[in-house]
């Protein structure tokens, strides 16, 4: 049965509404000196990044690890959210000992730009006019998130990657990172992906949309003036997208047809089925930890994307005499980023001469798979990551 | 549970010598000029990988098996899981010094296309694979009426990877046909010794448990 908390609304929104200006995490500042230059022509300065880091530094600077997060996720990657009070979204995998060593490796995660904990995005103050952005914020793409990362480095005085991590949209900027800076990747984990958005992932992200700006509570972008937020039209969003992320397999597995805290159909639309509840649940939490713009903007993003289309249609040409190494994983049940998405990357990379690694992982649990303990993606991220790091000259922890 | 604890099913099961390897690996081993560029097709566990890498090989491979290409990731090789069939078609012109189908062409669906595959991509391939001219499993066919099964060849006819089966002489026909050159050829006994080198064709066919070739394009 699935347990559904009374949600403490009011608390956590303002303190959702902090976080977008003033996160409890590291922030770099851009000055107007530093403007990040966007895909749709616009510089946008001044501009602030929100990001978490763990471990340390090694002397020469060779340890780095960067996550990159997917469309609802943030920097708290390895440690407790500051709104949630739930644990970091990849703990399966970054942590003392586990596959992304935070004892032997420079772990950085930061908020992409256009997000709403912390990093510059429709939710944040636009220094020039003292209020919200709202839709006033510039059209921002997956380039442009890298092109911001890659400032970040530079601003911690960080070169060259070890490795970028990423899955969903994160491993989009994982990829990314790799044809934009190639020269500052030494290797590439990207999971549950592609080079481009399928149309009908732009489909589900327009009915995500739609439902948003259909709710009165959106009015036209602008609903923080009147301390409004329309929740339920970004819960709706979230509970489809959310189906996206599982599979009829997981789902039945889950919930079944079993009823939720009754023993008969009430012949009404309550929530009678565990499953809507479960989904009811899902889209109400959301609502409390990410704002409704920010969503707008993020899966734009990712719908825009298409690292092909910047290379003349072909694929194999981003990555022409690349020497970084590539590790590409794909779940059967994913229906989002099947894995015919994978191997076309797959096909392109060695096309290109790269050296790359590609493992279909057989799991039930959908897209969802890489947040979860899933023991095969997770022995296969440590082998790649440990071969790489021996290939890198990066001797293990001394623990 | 980890990646080392899931049963793979190889395609044959070939004796080991004394050192570790299988001696049809080091003999391939042995045909791969130091330094140059390798694909692996059908790569099993990454064996052949391995042993290559320690020659200075920069090695990739291509395995049908999710667990043979989670072994190899555990070993840090570069290996793609995907179909001989059907991938290599999207492999580009002269990628590859050598492209290796180590005991791999019994279980391709198509093995002549695969073999022309193999020249396109690399400018040299080396094929190894079963003889099925071998003359245990001519005499299991004579006097069992039945498929033949060897130690290195356990499967039965209806569970079995391997579909397509060939004898030395067969290869060697088909070799001819599409315009290829035998650079080297070598047959291997059951240990996987290689037999007399100036033996005849006819002796190879009848003795030879494995055969091993270097094969270029003729122009």
């Amino acid at each position: 049965m699935v347990n559904v908390k009374p949600l403490k609304s009011d608390t956590a929104s303002t303190e959702r509404a902090h976080e977008a200006d003033h996160p409890s995490s590291l922030v770099a500042q851009f000055g107007a000196d530093k403007p990040l230059r966007l895909d749709c022509g616009i510089d946008l300065a001044p501009f602030q990044i929100a990001y978490q880091a763990y471990g340390q530094l090694n002397a020469d600077r060779s340890n780095t690890i960067l996550i990159c997060h997917a469309l609802t996720g943030d920097q708290h990657v390895a440690n407790v959210h500051p709104v949630t009070g739930k644990p970091g979204w990849w703990e399966t995998l970054v942590g003392s000992g586990k596959p992304i060593d935070t004892d032997r490796y420079f772990v950085v995660c930061a908020n992409v730009v256009g997000g709403c904990m912390g990093s510059t995005g429709p939710s944040s103050t636009n220094p020039a006019t003292g209020k919200l952005w709202g839709l006033d914020f510039p059209v921002i793409t997956i380039p442009d998130m890298v092109r911001a990362q890659a400032m970040l480095l530079d601003h911690l005085g960080i070169e060259k990657l070890f490795a970028v991590v990423g899955g969903s949209m994160g491993g989009m900027q994982a990829l990314q990172w790799t044809t934009a800076y190639p020269e500052r990747v030494f290797s590439a984990l990207a999971v549950a992906c592609s080079t481009r958005h399928s149309a009908q992932n732009i489909a589900f992200h327009e009915l995500g949309r739609q439902a948003v700006m259909a709710d009165p509570d959106w009015r036209g972008g602008r609903y923080f003036e009147d301390d409004a937020h329309p929740r339920r039209g970004l819960g709706v969003a979230r509970m489809a997208a959310h189906i996206t992320y599982l599979s009829d397999a997981a789902l039945h597995r889950k919930f079944g047809r079993r009823l939720q805290d009754r023993e008969v159909p009430t012949f009404s639309f309550d929530a009678d089925f565990e499953v809507e509840s479960y989904l009811r649940h899902q889209g109400s939490s959301f609502v409390e930890r990410f704002d409704a713009n920010s969503y707008l903007y993020l899966t734009r993003a990712m719908d825009y994307f298409d690292i092909a289309a910047d290379h003349d249609g072909v694929l194999a040409e981003a990555w022409r005499g690349t020497r970084t190494r590539f590790c590409v994983v794909s779940f059967t049940s994913d229906w989002l980023f099947p894995t015919s998405e994978s191997r076309a990357v797959v096909h392109a990379l060695n096309a290109g001469s790269a050296r790359v690694s590609f493992a279909e992982i057989e799991t039930d649990r959908g897209h969802d798979a890489f947040l979860l303990d899933v023991p095969e993606f997770i022995e296969i991220s440590r082998a790649f990551l440990e071969s790489a790091a021996s290939a890198h000259g990066l001797t293990s922890a001394s623990r | 549970m980890t990646i080392q604890d899931q049963a793979f099913k190889p395609t044959a099961v070939l004796p080991v010598t004394e050192n570790g390897y299988r001696g049809d690996h080091l003999l391939v081993a042995q045909m791969v000029e130091p330094g140059s560029r390798v694909l692996d097709v059908g790569c099993g566990e990454g064996d052949l990988l391995r042993l290559l890498e320690t020659r200075g090989v920069d090695g990739r491979g291509i395995e049908l098996s999710r667990e043979g290409v989670n072994h190899c990731v555990a070993k840090g090789l570069a290996v793609v899981q995907g179909d001989a069939d059907t991938d290599l078609i999207n492999y580009p012109d002269d990628a590859f010094d050598y492209v290796i189908l180590s005991q791999t062409l019994q279980a391709t669906r198509q093995p002549r296309v695969v073999l022309e595959n193999l020249l396109r991509i690399g400018r040299s391939a080396i094929v190894s694979f079963p003889n099925f001219g071998h003359w245990k499993m001519r005499l299991q066919l004579l006097v069992k009426g039945q498929m033949p099964r060897t130690d290195n060849l356990p499967a039965t006819w209806y569970d079995t990877p391997n579909i397509h089966f060939c004898t030395i002489k067969d290869f060697v026909q088909l070799c001819d046909e599409i315009n290829v050159k035998m650079e080297r050829a070598v047959a291997l006994d059951l240990y996987g010794r290689p037999l007399r080198l100036n033996a005849p064709w006819w002796f190879w066919n009848m003795f030879g448990e494995q055969g091993v070739f270097l094969l270029t394009r003729r122009d």
